[in-house]
């Protein structure tokens, strides 16, 4: 089984794993990373959302042996649990299930790291790739914009 | 109720307190008295140390009963939720109604929860009142600590747990317990207790679980509900890498023709597990795999046959007949203004984020432990028992946090594939997964259906007359089909005639957000606004006139004030009544179910293009006093979108005995983009024991959406999902 050393939050994380698997499973399952989820396997709800050299990307759809030594891999766990936008989701009470939770906050802060003031349409567009079954879109506006405010 | 039969203290290792209670239903509680030695279950525990412990009873899919059950315990024993420490409650039978659905959670746990902290409490202000020798009237309590205020003494819990331990129990029903203006934690906005670990990715799921020696498996299911595997290409899948072992579970037979009654089946559907070392090499195995599965009489069956034997059947008269208030074919005749309509609602598969998923591991002396997100744990116990003959004394369940219910969870199918698959592999951890189309194919769908109706208005506006055909193809309904054809509006419509007729399929159907509601809801607030339209009324004031003064309905209870009290605020809010520019539209309806009685105006904007946007929903509330507004307010704008994706966007279809869709390019759910900008939520607090809300919000959602619609366009959709329908400029009519 091929042999990869992936750069996931900073540090080097050397696993094995077949040349076609994704990255959310090498992250679950081999690295116990298991904040990026499963959800449908088809790059559509945007649950297993990651940063890739700090772009979003849906980590179902990319296999461990397409990244390039040294790209730098981002999970939730990488942002340490006190980043503006964790602290919004926990004052604003974002979730519900939360199990689509952390792709959000990692596809917001993917946002904001582009495009630090967007507008609320341009940040509809962004999240268009990242369904919340439970309904707590509002919110997760709300908890956006008090970032972009600075209030969180 | 005796306190022995539902209350038990004892004395903590290293001098705290154990609080042991359980909560029968009356029913149970009396049953119970008569049997065997009662063992309640923990729920309070307050070490010498001062830790406070309390356990979250029912499971959390969102719904917030992790933290509003606790805020309960919390309140009456008078402590902060910061100052304690919550644990979710394994399963645990002695509890009973440890269970999360039918909007249940709060109101059955209202009364025993504060009771529990009202005593552990009590027992900690005598023990206080015993060892500085003061009288309990003197003692009060706050964050945690007993006070005697003449003297300035003050002890922490903790210090006086020990002590606490050893007195008798007082009689729970004579504690006088908090009124409405000193609660201190109920009423206020409180933030979830898992906010935290959400938001930093934490492993808090079924699917999140890692044990020593664990394997991933899949159960690959019969694309026709009810077929059977008859032969697999096992030996080149076992040659796959990273698979260990792959086999046939036949399934127990007529699993699903008990579905077609109002029993649930308590079989094992059956399959091909495939058993891997992690979840890649078993999801990529499954693709792999080819199955012969047996023959069915279904496998010609489809939607589009069924919605034809539907229509047939609403040219007759029904099956049955549910209800026959005064003459209703007369009354029609007689109407100033009749209508004669028919309406067909889909299959909805729940599509829960968190696929169909468990861990088990089945040990070869008979344990048997789950991690499993079960909303009903006793019930897969029960499954288990009828299925693999699982001793329930051998039984542990661990329910860890769900990503998302609507019911599904409500079912054990995911319990039963993970224990069949687990008895295989003795004291090997089997983590079950699946992909989304497997999850999406293989539901506990929410029924389709189709309803005829005919109604009519006399001269003075007045409803006269309402005769309604309903054609199902299952009658799971939790509400049973007399009761049914009692509520709203029955009672308040002189000739009333409800008819209904059955279709057989082998679909296997279960409870749906609202089950039964969110159907009926749809059809016959869209019928009302019909009527309204067709004869020139306001639809609010047609609904105002029809609730008219009546007074409180009993057997079934119906409030037509409290129905008309919501109606009127939502309306209010909405600006009800505004003059909007074609294209644009306000709809309202109301809807009363699980105790609670809601309305909603929806605000719809439909371009020329025909795409539909939904700036502002206004929804009025009551179900009596809110113990979390935080997480009520949460659950009422969910309530909200579910509603408007699946009207918008959603249905499962069935062609060949299989479902079709399988994943969200071709079984969407509401983006960003589309979901409103604005949903407020309006509460009317009335003064009573309150009732739940994980549900009752969403039924008037559909109609209202589709009144809107008919505001703004003069397109009056009769079908679901709204996307069947050509919304663009060309279709509008005048209305």
């Amino acid at each position: 089984m091929p042999r990869y050393s992936l750069n996931v939050n900073g540090q080097p994380r050397p696993l094995e794993a077949e040349a076609d698997t994704p990255l959310l499973w090498a992250l679950r399952d081999e690295l116990g990373l298991v904040g990026a989820k499963h959800g449908c396997g088809a790059g559509l709800c945007g649950s297993c959302t990651v940063h890739l050299d700090g772009q979003a990307v849906r980590s179902c759809q990319l296999p461990v042996s397409a990244l390039k030594p040294g790209q730098a891999i981002t999970t939730i766990e990488g942002l340490g649990g006190t980043d503006a936008l964790q602290r919004a989701w926990v004052q604003h009470d974002v979730a519900q299930c939360g199990y689509c939770q952390a792709g959000q906050i990692m596809q917001a802060a993917a946002l904001l790291k582009a495009n630090p003031r967007p507008s609320e349409a341009e940040i509809d567009a962004a999240m268009a790739g990242n369904l919340c079954r439970c309904g707590t879109q509002l919110r997760i506006r709300a908890a956006i914009q008090s970032v972009i405010g600075g209030a969180a | 109720m005796k306190r022995r039969e539902w209350l038990q203290l004892s004395g903590a290792a290293g001098g705290g307190l154990l609080l042991q209670i359980a909560l029968p239903t009356q029913a149970q509680a009396s049953a119970q008295a008569q049997t065997q030695a009662f063992e309640p279950s923990a729920l309070i525990r307050i070490e010498a140390d001062g830790r406070i412990l309390l356990k979250a009873k029912n499971p959390d899919m969102g719904q917030g009963v992790k933290t509003s059950l606790v805020m309960l315990l919390a309140e009456e024993l008078d402590v902060g939720l910061d100052q304690v420490q919550i644990e979710q409650a394994e399963w645990d039978p002695r509890l009973l109604d440890q269970w999360s659905g039918g909007s249940q959670s709060i109101p059955r746990a209202w009364e025993p929860l504060r009771r529990a902290g009202a005593v552990a409490r009590w027992l900690l202000i005598e023990a206080a009142a015993r060892q500085w020798g003061v009288e309990r009237d003197a003692l009060s309590t706050a964050r945690g600590e007993v006070l005697h205020a003449p003297s300035q003494r003050r002890a922490a819990y903790g210090a006086l747990a020990g002590a606490a331990a050893q007195l008798s129990l007082p009689d729970p029903a004579r504690l006088r317990l908090k009124g409405r203006s000193e609660f201190k934690l109920i009423g206020k906005p409180t933030p979830q207790t898992d906010a935290a670990a959400i938001a930093r990715g934490a492993p808090l799921y079924t699917i999140d679980v890692q044990k020593p020696g664990m394997r991933v498996a899949v159960l690959a299911k019969a694309p026709v509900f009810g077929a059977q595997p008859l032969k697999a290409n096992l030996a080149a899948i076992k040659k796959l890498p990273g698979v260990v072992d792959a086999f046939l579970l036949p399934g127990v037979e007529q699993a699903h023709h008990k579905n077609l009654t109002t029993r649930r089946g308590t079989g094992f559907e059956g399959g091909v597990a495939i058993v891997a070392k992690n979840s890649w090499a078993a999801l990529k195995a499954q693709r792999a795999l080819q199955v012969d599965w047996s023959k069915t009489e279904w496998d010609e069956a489809s939607t589009a046959g069924w919605a034809r034997q539907a229509q047939q059947l609403m040219d007759g008269p029904g099956e049955q007949v549910w209800r026959a208030d005064g003459d209703v074919d007369q009354a029609l005749a007689q109407a100033a203004q009749r209508i004669d309509v028919r309406y067909a609602f889909p299959l909805l598969a729940h599509t829960p984020m968190e696929p169909h998923d468990c861990v088990a591991e089945v040990h070869a002396d008979g344990r048997v432990h789950l991690i499993a997100p079960c909303q009903i744990a006793g019930s897969a116990a029960t499954a288990l028992k009828a299925a693999f003959d699982i001793d329930p004394a051998k039984l542990r369940v661990e329910i860890p946090r769900i990503g998302g219910g609507f019911g599904r969870r409500l079912e054990h199918d995911f319990v039963l594939d993970a224990v069949a698959i687990a008895r295989q592999l003795p004291g090997v951890p089997i983590k079950l997964i699946s992909t989304r189309e497997s999850d999406m194919r293989h539901d506990y769908y929410r029924v389709h259906g189709w309803s005829r109706i005919r109604a009519g208005v006399a001269a003075d506006g007045s409803l006269q007359a309402w005769h309604h055909h309903s054609v199902r193809c299952a009658h799971r309904d939790p509400v049973t089909p007399k009761l049914r054809a009692t509520l709203f509006p029955a009672r308040f419509i002189p000739h009333y005639k409800v008819e209904a007729s059955t279709i057989n399929t082998h679909i296997p159907f279960g409870p749906y957000r609202a089950p039964g509601s969110n159907t009926t809801a749809w059809v016959q607030e869209s019928v009302l606004d019909e009527l309204a339209h067709a004869s020139g009324q306001d639809p609010l004031a047609l609904r105002l006139k029809l609730l008219g003064d009546t007074p409180e309905l009993r057997d079934p209870d119906f409030s037509a004030a409290r129905m008309a009290a919501v109606l009127r605020l939502a309306a209010k809010q909405a600006g009800w009544g505004r003059k909007l520019p074609r294209g644009q539209g306000l709809g309202i309806a109301s809807y009363f179910s699980h105790a609670g009685y809601v309305a909603v105006v929806c605000e719809v904007s439909v371009s020329a293009a025909g795409e539909v946007q939904i700036p502002r929903v206004t929804v009025a509330v009551d179900v009596g006093p809110i113990v979390n507004p935080a997480g009520a307010i949460n659950q009422v704008q969910g309530s909200v979108i579910d509603a408007l994706s699946s009207t918008l966007m959603q249905r499962i279809t069935v062609e060949k005995g299989a479902v079709v869709q399988g994943n969200f390019h071709d079984n969407p759910h509401i983006r960003m983009p589309q979901v409103p900008r604005q949903i407020e939520v309006h509460f009317i607090e009335t003064e009573r024991a309150p009732t739940g809300l994980g549900e009752p919000a969403f039924p008037p959602v559909p109609p209202a959406l589709c009144n809107a619609l008919f505001a703004a366009t003069g397109v009056r959709a009769r079908e679901l999902p709204l996307s069947l329908h050509d919304l663009s400029q060309k279709a509008w009519q005048r209305s």
